[in-house]
């Protein structure tokens, strides 16, 4: 039995990776793993590349404005409270 | 977290808002109003809720000005009162109890297939027992590719709207909203394993959404 990674388990600790969350010495397996294979290195760039399209997805950036009339008005009857 | 610094120290509009300053309490709304609705959303999914779960959220935030100590950040603690009424909404909506740390934790040790179909690797027959059979495809991140398109952004949206409540939460918060590991787990009140576990499974299929959209669609 190898100690090594084999791809299909890579597939399943890459989440773990990304977050810097692996011990030291899977962490440098892991990277031991993406130095001889490019199939895990292209994995790796497209998960990194998900999370970056998955930032990108439009965010509501402000409260709709009615809410926030009723929001501040309620903290005038809590101010009188 | 995207939402921006509220602009005097949080200790200033504290005692301001104590004070029953106004302005200082529409520069927290300013702040932090967006992202409570946006996580509002997150755990109902309905706009009216959301909006009643934001009102109560200020309103218990006012009521509970006296308790906060500043042990956590102002955004966290706001985040977590949205999170608990949140529930309380959610569990009149569907009479269970998603979203408690207990749901959460069943719902990461549920049994959940691999991050990609075993096809994809080599059997344990095989000369490399999960090695690749053939290698992912690398996706065109030049200017026109479809990666970098409004509909990869829809795509993305919609995958994430199907995801499991669990899963949906965390990748929000995780990727769509940029909070870290320890942000989402005092929100959500769930340990960094379970919480990572459920991004994993929401990511894995992200990206494999993305993967069938680009690798089918012809140049």
């Amino acid at each position: 039995m190898t100690n090594e990674f084999s791809c299909q388990e890579m597939t399943e600790v890459v989440t773990t990776y990304v977050d810097d969350a692996l011990p030291p010495d899977e962490h440098q397996r892991f990277e031991r793993h993406l130095s001889y294979c490019a199939g895990c290195r292209t994995y790796v760039e497209q998960m990194h590349e998900t999370i970056k399209q998955t930032g990108m997805v439009a965010r509501e950036e402000s409260l709709p404005p009615a809410l926030r009339e009723r929001i501040v008005a309620q903290f005038r009857t809590w101010r009188r409270g | 977290m995207h939402a921006p610094d509220p602009p005097n120290s949080e200790a200033a509009l504290l005692a301001a808002l104590r004070r029953g300053d106004e302005n200082a309490f529409s520069a927290l709304v300013d702040a932090y109003g967006a992202v409570m609705h946006r996580v509002a959303l997150t755990f109902v999914r309905s706009n009216a809720i959301a909006d009643e779960v934001v009102q109560e959220a200020w309103l218990g935030a006012l009521r509970g000005l006296d308790g906060f100590e500043g042990r956590s950040a102002l955004k966290t603690w706001l985040l977590r009162i949205v999170a608990n009424i949140a529930r309380t909404h959610a569990v009149r909506e569907a009479r269970t109890v998603p979203f408690s740390a207990l749901e959460l934790a069943h719902e990461a040790r549920a049994e959940h297939g691999p991050a990609l179909p075993a096809d994809r690797f080599q059997g344990p027959d095989a000369q490399h027992p999960g090695r690749w059979v053939s290698f992912p495809t690398s996706w065109s991140t030049e200017p026109d590719s479809a990666l970098l398109s409004a509909e990869t952004r829809d795509l993305i949206a919609e995958t994430i709207a199907r995801l499991p409540d669990g899963q949906r939460v965390v990748i929000t918060l995780r990727d769509v909203e940029g909070w870290n590991s320890a942000e989402v787990c005092s929100v959500l009140d769930v340990t960094e394993t379970y919480q990572r576990v459920l991004l994993h499974r929401a990511r894995s299929k992200v990206r494999a959404a993305l993967e069938d959209y680009l690798t089918s669609e012809s140049p």
